[in-house]
């Protein structure tokens, strides 16, 4: 190996000598092997392999053990970024592409950072969510636009027929994370957690496992452009059906999971033979138009006898409201859009940090639109994409969003330490990864009641927000931007957000 | 002109009084009424409605027009004269008074839309109206229709109600429905379009309170081709009961669970067919949900009615003297012009109440 060939670690293992036992935990637990002990059971780092996923910090008993960024420093730059410097030579090296996983970690404007919240003051009273009742209750899917009522035998008969709707008792959805991706433990926990906590999770493109049929009632079965899994049951076992077209942290790309990740029970659920890449297509091929959504739709419904929502996910791009638009009228019951910092299991790293647009911009331009069109009622819309806690979503509401999902925020919850290496398989926290000895780290019991307090948190925050904000149900709040001020964005941002200033 | 491009919370007293025979009388005792509650408001905005005030022109629809310019006047007036057949104009009288300063020029038209108008637009009247009014308060700077409906008109500016109405010699005028309101608007000076009561075709709408909902009201409103444009949470009250009542054709009571709707906990113990109706309305309709808290009293030429939020955050008190009913933000702005009632009661929280004129009043 030459000299050219290197590349200095990112980061940097210390153990110490004094505090550490000698147990081997942090040995045994990470799952990309940038720990060995010699003979006398001393603790050797590669800090060549290590990610820092800090899975070896959180296990050490003594604490003897820290990841830090690895001290060899180069000139000062503050232009050439040692990243970039650190990237040209991998790939001056292999000629490659540069992959990442998660969302973008680059430092854009975040909106959300600059939006403020009302609360009220003398002249209104706010509401105490302890005492009052506090109304966060939701319906995924496509609403009437006038209501008809019969007055019949005294009593007031509703004519209209509705359309399928499903009821979740808090606007949040689990983003679409596929089986393949993320492990059938990782899976198992979102379902139980979805059903216990009264909401949705979302297969992503990997198929439904059958161990994950008795939550049917709770999940949104994906179909993508790979068509991984999908048959008639597979849309029958669910509350919703999504075409997924395409995802924040890689618009316009497709996905692959490589072979290595497709065991036994990834091949009979995705229904693909064992060992071989997945290979999900940029574009749906029987998509290349809006009529050919259209089309998709309206087979979706056929095949399920009209009986749940179908919804349709796009990433937040330039023209997205002329899009949504679209969408809306090739008859989508909802919309999901990605914002440019949703996350992913693997993207490039070109695509990730650089295609698409804020999600707050798009949820906003997005709601206008349909408005000013007079087809809002036709969709549900649900904004993802980097919604971090309960104010981004209280926020993302106001904007004009029905729901938000989270993707990042559940991993998290689930242990993840963004460590962005969801591509390698190697995931110490038995997320993403297919590796039965990591994957079993997971336990679906603890974890799904991590996911059951993080829903139940942010639920109780969004009620402590809309009680100061003097308002008692969630319609109130969603697309009331009238509640929201801005501090130092451009006229023409406020203009696209439709937010006043904060001062006016 | 507008003070300040924002909604205006207000505080407030309100009043109405009605004779379901049609019997009509003089302001004189609205005014009575709302001079009681005068610390209710600040001297910054106040108005009257009254019904039947026109027996003599039942089928025009009067506008009640202030302008700040005459030059808007003119605009208007040709706006009027291309759309409407005038049966006749005036002047609204008013008195000098010391306590109402720099009053605007304030009009009323009666008028008919052409009816080749109607046909070339395929429109109902009503629709046309409304239209117009729209047309008015947003495209011609410096003027507002403060009322477009039939037998009936608004009176209102910047003073105390009891002002106002002196200023516009409501004793002389007769009326089977009257509503009052005195405005306590919090962060900016009053102007004269934003006072109360506000109106659209012949709904007229009081308000105490404050619509923390308003932003989204304003947005759902205007995909039904309302435009909000005098920046007080009261305005969307108006046109939230013009398009489902009018427009959707649902009965009060049930446009009053919109605005007011049942709790999910309270829908979730009803009966299935209503559980299904009330579900149905908050799904479609959640968005004009009034959040906040309110006591209104809607009047139009065929009734009166008081409501409040539904967790009652302002006070409404009703009461009933033979054929007269009364409405008021306190029981002794009532028991001032009449002290022996059959009945006193105050309004629940979410529940309408509301008192019928008798059939022929308005045949």
């Amino acid at each position: 190996m030459s000299v050219l060939d290197k590349l200095l670690p990112e980061f940097f293992i210390k153990v110490d000598r004094d505090l550490c036992i000698k147990c081997g935990q942090c040995v045994n637990n990470c799952g990309f092997s940038a720990l060995l002990q010699d003979k006398d059971k001393n603790v050797k780092p590669i800090h060549e392999k290590c990610v820092a996923c800090q899975r070896c910090m959180f296990v050490c008993p003594t604490k003897a053990i820290q990841i830090t960024k690895f001290p060899g420093t180069q000139k000062h730059n503050d232009y050439w970024d040692p990243e970039y410097i650190n990237n040209i030579k991998k790939q001056a090296n292999t000629g490659g592409i540069l992959l990442t996983a998660a969302g973008t970690d680059k430092l854009h404007p975040i909106i959300f950072d600059r939006l403020f919240l009302d609360a009220c003051q003398v002249t209104n009273p706010s509401i105490d969510p302890l005492r009052e009742p506090m109304e966060i209750i939701s319906y995924l899917g496509e609403k009437p636009i006038d209501i008809a009522i019969e007055f019949k035998d005294n009593s007031y008969i509703l004519k209209n027929k509705l359309k399928p709707n499903i009821k979740l008792s808090s606007p949040i959805i689990f983003a679409a994370m596929s089986y393949g991706a993320i492990s059938l433990n990782a899976h198992k926990s979102l379902a139980r957690a979805a059903k216990e906590s009264g909401i949705l999770m979302n297969t992503g493109e990997g198929g439904l496992h059958k161990d994950l049929y008795e939550y049917a009632d709770n999940i949104i079965v994906q179909v993508a452009s790979g068509r991984f899994g999908v048959d008639p049951d597979y849309l029958k076992r669910a509350a919703a059906i999504e075409i997924k077209v395409g995802q924040g942290a890689k618009p316009g790309i497709g996905g692959h999971l490589p072979g290595y990740k497709v065991d036994d029970e990834v091949s009979s659920t995705r229904m693909i033979p064992k060992g071989t890449d997945a290979l999900s297509p940029a574009p749906h091929h029987d998509i290349y138009s809006i009529e050919d959504l259209a089309q998709l739709i309206a087979s979706l419904k056929e095949a399920t006898d009209y009986s749940k929502p179908v919804g349709v996910k796009i990433a937040a791009v330039h023209n997205v409201a002329a899009i949504a638009s679209g969408v809306a009228r090739a008859d989508a019951d909802y919309i999901v859009i990605d914002g440019f910092r949703g996350g992913t299991g693997a993207a490039p790293t070109m695509i990730r940090d650089h295609i698409g647009i804020p999600i707050e911009l798009a949820i906003a331009a997005v709601d206008d639109r349909l408005r000013k069109e007079k087809i809002r009622n036709k969709v549900s819309i649900v904004a993802a994409g980097g919604i971090r806690h309960a104010a981004d979503m209280a926020k993302i509401l106001a904007l004009g969003a029905d729901f938000v999902t989270i993707g990042t925020a559940s991993l998290i919850a689930m242990g993840c330490t963004l460590c962005q290496k969801c591509y390698t398989g190697n995931c110490s926290w038995g997320i993403a990864t297919q590796r039965p000895d990591l994957v079993d780290r997971l336990n679906p019991d603890e974890v799904s009641k991590k996911l059951v307090n993080l829903i139940r948190g942010w639920s109780l925050e969004l009620k402590e927000i809309m009680g100061a904000l003097g308002i008692n149900a969630i319609e109130s709040l969603i697309g009331n931007r009238e509640r929201l001020r801005a501090l130092e964005l451009s006229k023409e941002t406020l203009d696209v957000l439709g937010v006043k200033p904060a001062g006016r | 002109m507008i003070p300040a491009l924002e909604h205006i919370p207000s505080g407030c007293a309100a009043a109405g009084i009605m004779n379901k025979s049609g019997i009509r009388i003089s302001g004189d005792a609205i005014m009575d009424m709302m001079s009681v509650m005068h610390s209710r408001s600040n001297g910054l905005g106040g108005g009257f409605a009254a019904y039947g005030i026109y027996p003599e022109t039942p089928d025009n629809y009067c506008l009640h027009i202030m302008f700040d310019t005459e030059s808007a006047k003119r605009e208007v007036d040709s706006l009027i004269e291309e759309n409407f057949i005038v049966e006749r104009q005036e002047k609204i009288p008013t008195k000098i008074i010391n306590e109402i300063k720099d009053p605007p020029l304030l009009w009323r038209y009666f008028v008919l839309p052409k009816p080749e108008k109607l046909v070339a637009k395929n429109m109902h009247a009503d629709d046309f109206v409304v239209k117009l009014v729209m047309l008015v308060n947003t495209r011609i700077p410096g003027s507002y229709v403060n009322s477009s409906g039939k037998n009936m008109g608004v009176f209102k500016g910047v003073g105390y109600p009891e002002d106002i109405g002196r200023f516009f010699m409501l004793e002389k005028y007769g009326a089977y429905i009257w509503t009052a309101h005195g405005r306590f608007p919090t962060n900016t000076p009053g102007w004269w379009a934003g006072a109360h009561p506000f109106s659209i075709l012949d709904w007229t709408v009081v308000h105490n309170g404050e619509i923390s909902s308003y932003g989204i009201n304003k947005r759902f409103l205007e995909t039904y081709g309302y435009e909000c444009v005098l920046l007080t949470d009261t305005e969307v009250i108006a046109y939230t009961f013009d398009l489902l009542v009018r427009k959707h054709g649902l009965p009060l009571d049930i446009a009053c669970n919109v605005v007011a709707s049942k709790f999910w906990k309270d829908i979730e113990l009803m009966p299935e067919e209503e559980k299904k109706l009330h579900t149905a309305l908050r799904m479609t309709y959640g968005n004009l949900l009034l959040n906040g808290p309110f006591a209104i009293i809607v009047a139009t030429n065929n009734y009166m009615m008081g409501l409040n939020d539904r967790i009652k955050l302002r006070p409404l008190v009703y009461g009933k003297k033979g054929e007269f009913s009364y409405l008021a933000s306190e029981e002794s702005s009532i028991r001032k012009v009449e002290s022996n009632l059959d009945d006193v009661y105050s309004l629940v929280a979410g529940k309408p109440l509301k008192v019928e004129v008798n059939k022929d009043v308005c045949a």
